[in-house]
């Protein structure tokens, strides 16, 4: 049967590559200190790197509908400072509550990103730029330009970041959780190809009659509930709540999920892409004091690593419309 | 031959003249001038008028050259870090043994090779957009800053160099000056020249001017360039300012400077907007954070009024630019 | 139950100042292969845009399965079960086959609101092998080719049960071989009871394919034909016969020496090996079928596609266009062919679009000179009779005649030798049509040489000297306006069912 063709590996060429990059680099590390691969550094990394996983989720949603968000830091720093204030304030809280509320947190403001975007048509990166400076201002506004220290958060709040789930820290587990649910989602369901369809041709999108407001405004939406979990588990991993927590935290989020492969233009990435693309950026981050390079080089090889992603991406496109070309006959 | 003439001479119309956004601009203008005034006593002198643009007149820079980079239809939000690093540059090798002169020349020289590499990236991957080519190298730029000082300070410079930021010509701050002076040319470059007319072409219908053989791509170079070099005027006076850089100097300027231009009725779309517009609004959000300040209120607040300054404005130019459009029975796709 | 599964009666529609379809009549048997043919602007699109529901006829009766029926909009065609297959595929490049046919209606898990992708591959799967496809139901839609996208259209058609479908022009992009695949694709769907219309220039795919055929000319019902009972000619002639009715002005311009030569001039996927000259105060007419390359042949030798080999000359000297500046400063100027993409800013005034394109000359000690910009203005506006009041008008408030008056008056403002107008008279009303056909006839007497490209064969008869004719990004033939016809160009046009004993030589004479 034609139908049951098994997936070949050209299609996750560049998942494959990436993965073989990893391997290399690890091993390089690995030569350069033999601490690399040690059980306690391994946790270690994954236990970083969750939070910018959860993160690469929306922002690969945002991006696949060839969008933008900047404001994603703000709103970690926001909601984080929101909740520590309010566990600050009534110790009892449950850890579970507290969650929830930075989720609610980060719902509203994603859901004014989205609105401005889909509905009063503005750019994205004007309008998340915009909400950036007016959420980072909030905090500091909610904060009165204090910190929120890790003697004011009660020991409940502290374990959603360093206690574990059958052996396994939570931050960890939650990040693991809400990629079974978004591979489920972007994969599976109706909503979640038309995400996919919006960034692809937004004009046959209109044709077919999906609803590309609405899917814009859930994108954003979706960015904002995420990046507000996300404030929590920062400032519970952390254990302080500041006005400049997460600044420039976008960024090293864009990175990441454009390393995955995630086109800037809309409509194409992968879940596999994103998590080979968080670990890899994780990596770099946990390695480079691990072999003596100064962290104050990761931000320009963040830098340099989003150029070549995506200008790789655009020569291989050229390539492949060079081709097309190639074989009309005249 | 029919005897059908064309007109040279210029309509009038008192509703063109008064459905200006200028009005709005220069109204905001003089409210909060009134508001101000409320707080101090002795507001209305002229020293008031003459000192405190002293105060916001270095990111005033970089609002023309960004007005050029959005009437393209693009957006740059690379300028922060060009300037940390052109700073930081000049800083650095300043105190490793460079004439002060010479560090200043260095100083520009690496700001405009900033926009230089900007405007690079945007002509020959014209399949990417400005917004995630100056994304990236605003990272890379500050990293470098970071890789080169650290997160150390580094100043120590001669006492002359306070001159730029501080000192005055007579009554009048040289800042000043120089930003009129720029003012002049930034107004003649952009309304009175074939190389601003080719950019508002180029806005409108960047592919029309591609056929009337206009070298677009030369066009982005071009602007780009040009920021790179006011980044590096604005790295200058800010340095002098503040005597001594870091490599986070200057964070968040690009969201100033296109909430600036924003506010000054630049249409984010591209093609439309008056230098008059973006000249108001310097003095309006400047005065603005002057009065804050006054008022005792924290510099955070300011962030929020910038935010909300930038979507309010972008939404009400969507407005009026759609209303128009639809008059004119121009269908936009 | 009627024998014709779709009946058009009398069906006409008009819009502001033109009669696009005048009492045609159209019948489709079920699993009959129909081939409708017209010149470009015979009104086949507007025809179809009735069946599908887009337009509404101004009077007449559709009739499907013998039953009077009103098609209101493109879901009531749907409904019908009539599908449109176009030349350009829409479709999302970055989803899947599957995903293309189905989506918005995918089949979904009740419990668990999950996609059903094994039932929704299976089913592609089907209608891909039922098809012959050579291509699997998960692949990604932007890796197929045209024609690989065209089976996806078909199996989405399908796959919403149509009975009727309406293929555009499906074979215009296609290579040989994948034309034959399409060929064999649409015979087995007449085997399985879907009818089908067929819209297409190369009476090779008629002759191939349809059993009857229907001419449309000037938007007027000229006839139905068995295919195996009209030959080639007498297809060609109904298609072209009109008498030529437009006022072509007398042309009095002197011919004098050579100006433009093009030569092997080759664009990879475009146009190969187009060579031809234009002379001093002639008109050469570029023609051709829409897709034939011809617009492709002007932008490269204007340089704003620059062609990749192959040399052009003006005056005999050797030019290297690489950008549209360049070609300007060599005296080459274009009116493209999408005058409100490529020509003008629509929200500008006059005098701006008239000197957008020679800037520097209206330049005074590095400054833009207004009063000459509009005096300029004013002198190129009224010679070429632009109806506007005032140099400050918007183009955007302009008619299309107008527009195209200002494009040519903005490739005046410069020293051009050569003009080449694309399309100049597309668009644009009958009188608008007289005043351009009288410009060019001025600017070939001022010693200018001219390059029209053209569909409208009595525009190219009545106003060129010569005529170049394009055929699958080649020059098929150069013919002498004066001697040759109607017929003779679209012969060389379009691609004609080769009987045996032609096949070598036509075949010789293409390589």
């Amino acid at each position: 049967m034609k139908n049951k063709r098994a997936s070949r590996l050209s299609d996750h060429a560049r998942e494959l590559g990436l993965l073989a990059f990893i391997v290399i680099l690890a091993l390089l590390f690995q030569i350069r200190n033999p601490k690399f691969l040690t059980l306690s550094n391994l946790k270690d990394l994954f236990t970083n790197t969750a939070i910018l996983g959860v993160l690469s989720v929306g922002m690969m949603m945002v991006l696949l509908t060839g969008g933008i968000d900047l404001s994603i830091g703000a709103t970690i720093a926001f909601s984080g400072m929101v909740t520590a204030l309010t566990v600050s304030v009534n110790p009892s809280i449950s850890p579970i509550v507290s969650l929830l509320q930075g989720m609610a947190t980060g719902l509203i403001i994603g859901m004014i990103v989205g609105f401005l975007i889909a509905y009063c048509k503005i750019l994205p990166i004007i309008a998340s730029l915009g909400m950036m400076n007016i959420v980072r201002g909030l905090t500091y506004l909610v904060s009165k330009g204090k910190w929120v220290s890790a003697y004011q958060m009660s020991d409940g709040f502290k374990a959603i970041s360093t206690g574990t789930t059958l052996g396994i820290n939570n931050l960890v587990v939650i990040a693991i959780v809400i990629y079974l649910i978004f591979a489920y989602f972007i994969n599976h369901t109706r909503t979640g190809r038309f995400i996919y369809a919006v960034g692809s041709s937004p004009e046959t999108a209109d044709i077919v009659g999906i609803p590309r407001k609405r899917i814009l405004l859930l994108v954003y939406a979706a960015m904002g509930v995420l990046a507000g979990l996300a404030g929590v588990l920062w400032v519970s991993r952390y254990a302080s709540a500041q006005g400049d927590t997460a600044q420039g935290y976008e960024m090293s989020v864009i990175a990441a999920v454009v390393l995955g492969g995630v086109s800037v233009s809309g409509g194409r990435g992968k879940v596999s892409g994103i998590i080979l693309g968080t670990i890899l950026f994780g990596m770099l981050n946990n390695a480079l004091p691990l072999i003596n390079v100064s962290p104050f080089w990761q931000q320009a090889i963040q830098g340099v690593v989003i150029l070549m992603a995506v200008i790789s991406n655009v020569l291989i496109k050229r390539n492949n419309d060079r081709m097309t070309l190639r074989k009309r006959v005249i | 031959m029919s005897e059908r003439t064309i007109q040279t001479e210029k309509p009038w119309s008192w509703k063109n003249f008064f459905f200006q956004w200028e009005w709005f601009l220069i109204a905001l203008l003089i409210g909060i001038n009134i508001f101000n005034s409320f707080l101090t006593p002795y507001y209305f002198t002229a020293d008031t008028f003459l000192s405190t643009p002293m105060n916001f007149l270095d990111k005033a820079f970089l609002v023309f050259p960004m007005m050029m980079i959005i009437v393209l239809g693009n957006i740059d939000v690379s300028v922060g870090s060009i300037i940390a690093l052109s700073s930081v540059i000049m800083a650095v090798s300043y105190n490793a043994g460079l004439p002060m002169p010479a560090a200043m020349v260095l100083c520009l020289i690496v700001s405009t090779t900033c926009g230089l590499i900007n405007g690079l990236l945007q002509a020959k991957f014209k399949e990417l957009s400005s917004t995630i080519v100056t994304i990236s190298t605003q990272i890379i730029y500050r990293g470098i800053a970071y890789i080169i000082l650290e997160d150390k300070a580094s100043g120590k410079f001669p006492s002359w160099f306070s001159f730029l930021g501080w000192g005055y010509v007579g009554n009048v701050p040289f800042i000043t000056i120089v930003f009129v002076v720029f003012t002049i040319i930034f107004a003649i470059l952009i309304h009175r020249t074939r190389f601003g007319r080719q950019l508002f072409a180029m806005g409108n219908n960047s592919t029309a001017c591609r056929y009337s053989g206009i070298k677009t791509e030369n066009m982005l170079v071009s602007v780009s360039t040009i920021m790179g070099f006011m980044a590096g005027i604005t790295a200058l006076f800010l340095t002098s300012r503040m005597g001594s850089t870091r490599p986070n100097v200057a964070s968040g300027y690009e969201l100033d400077v296109i909430a600036m231009v924003v506010l000054g009725g630049v249409s984010t779309a591209g093609g439309k907007g008056r230098i008059t517009g973006p000249l108001l609004a310097i003095f309006i959000i400047g005065f603005l954070n002057y009065g804050l300040g006054l008022f005792n209120i924290s510099a955070q607040v300011l962030l929020i009024i910038l935010g909300v300054l930038l979507i309010v404005s972008v939404m009400l130019q969507n407005l009026r630019f759609d209303k128009r459009r639809q008059k004119s029975g121009v269908v936009s796709k | 139950m009627s024998e014709y599964i779709l009946e058009l009666d009398h069906i006409s529609k008009s819009f502001p100042g033109v009669k696009a379809l005048d009492d045609v009549h159209f019948k489709l048997e079920k699993g009959q292969i129909h081939a409708l043919m017209g010149e470009n602007g015979a009104g086949k699109s507007t025809f179809i845009k009735i069946i599908t529901g887009v337009y509404q006829p101004d009077a007449g009766e559709i009739r499907i399965n013998g039953k009077p029926t009103m098609i209101r909009n493109p879901i009531d065609s749907q409904k019908q079960g009539i599908a449109a297959i176009y030349q350009h595929v829409t479709c999302f490049p970055d989803l899947s086959v599957t995903e293309n046919i189905f989506i918005g209606h995918e089949t979904i898990n009740r419990i668990t609101r999950k996609i059903d992708w094994k039932t929704l591959n299976g089913k592609a799967g089907e209608w891909l092998e039922k098809l012959d496809a050579d291509f699997y139901p998960q692949t990604i839609m932007g890796t197929l080719s045209v024609a690989q996208q065209q089976i996806v259209e078909i199996a989405k058609a399908l796959s919403a049960n149509a009975r009727i479908l309406i293929m555009d022009e499906p074979t215009a992009p296609l290579s040989k071989r994948e034309t034959e695949d399409l060929y064999r694709t649409v015979e087995n769907l007449r085997n399985h009871g879907v009818s089908i219309i067929f819209i297409s220039h190369r009476l090779e795919d008629m002759y191939r394919l349809a059993s009857s055929v229907t001419i449309l000319r000037d938007g007027r019902y000229i006839g139905t034909w068995e295919l195996d009972k009209i030959s080639q000619d007498d297809i060609v002639k109904a298609m072209v016969g009109r008498e030529i009715t437009q006022f072509f002005p007398p042309r009095h311009a002197k011919i004098g020496g050579e100006v433009l030569r093009v030569e092997k001039l080759s664009r990879t996927g475009y146009f190969k090996d187009v060579s031809f000259t234009v002379n001093k105060g002639e008109i050469v007419g570029l023609t051709g079928l829409v897709g034939a390359g011809r617009t492709e042949v002007c932008e490269a030798i204007y340089g704003v596609n620059p062609p990749d080999e192959g040399s052009v000359y003006i005056e005999g000297k050797q030019v290297q266009n690489r950008h549209a500046s360049k070609a300007i400063e060599e005296g080459i100027g274009y009116l493209p062919e999408d005058r409100l993409k490529q020509g003008l800013v629509l929200d500008w005034q006059l005098s701006r679009n008239i000197t957008l394109a020679s800037l520097r000359r209206f330049e005074k000690k590095g400054f833009m000179d207004d009063s000459k910009e509009r005096e300029v203005t004013k002198t190129l506006g009224e010679k070429l009779e632009v109806k506007a009041t005032s140099v400050y008008d918007k183009v955007a408030t302009l008619s299309g005649g107008n527009q195209q008056k200002v494009i040519v008056a903005k490739l005046l403002t410069g020293d051009m030798k050569v003009i080449i107008l694309d399309e100049p008279t597309k668009g644009v009303d009958v009188g608008a049509k007289t005043a351009i056909y009288k410009i060019m006839n001025d600017l070939a007497q001022e010693g200018y040489g001219i390059l029209m490209v053209s569909s409208e064969m009595p525009e190219v008869l009545g106003m060129c000297d010569r005529v170049v004719v394009m055929r699958e990004g080649r020059v098929s033939a150069v013919l002498d306006a004066r001697k040759t016809s109607q017929q003779e160009i679209l012969e060389a046009s379009m691609v004609l069912y080769r009987g045996k004993q032609e096949d070598g030589q036509e075949r010789k004479a293409q390589e």
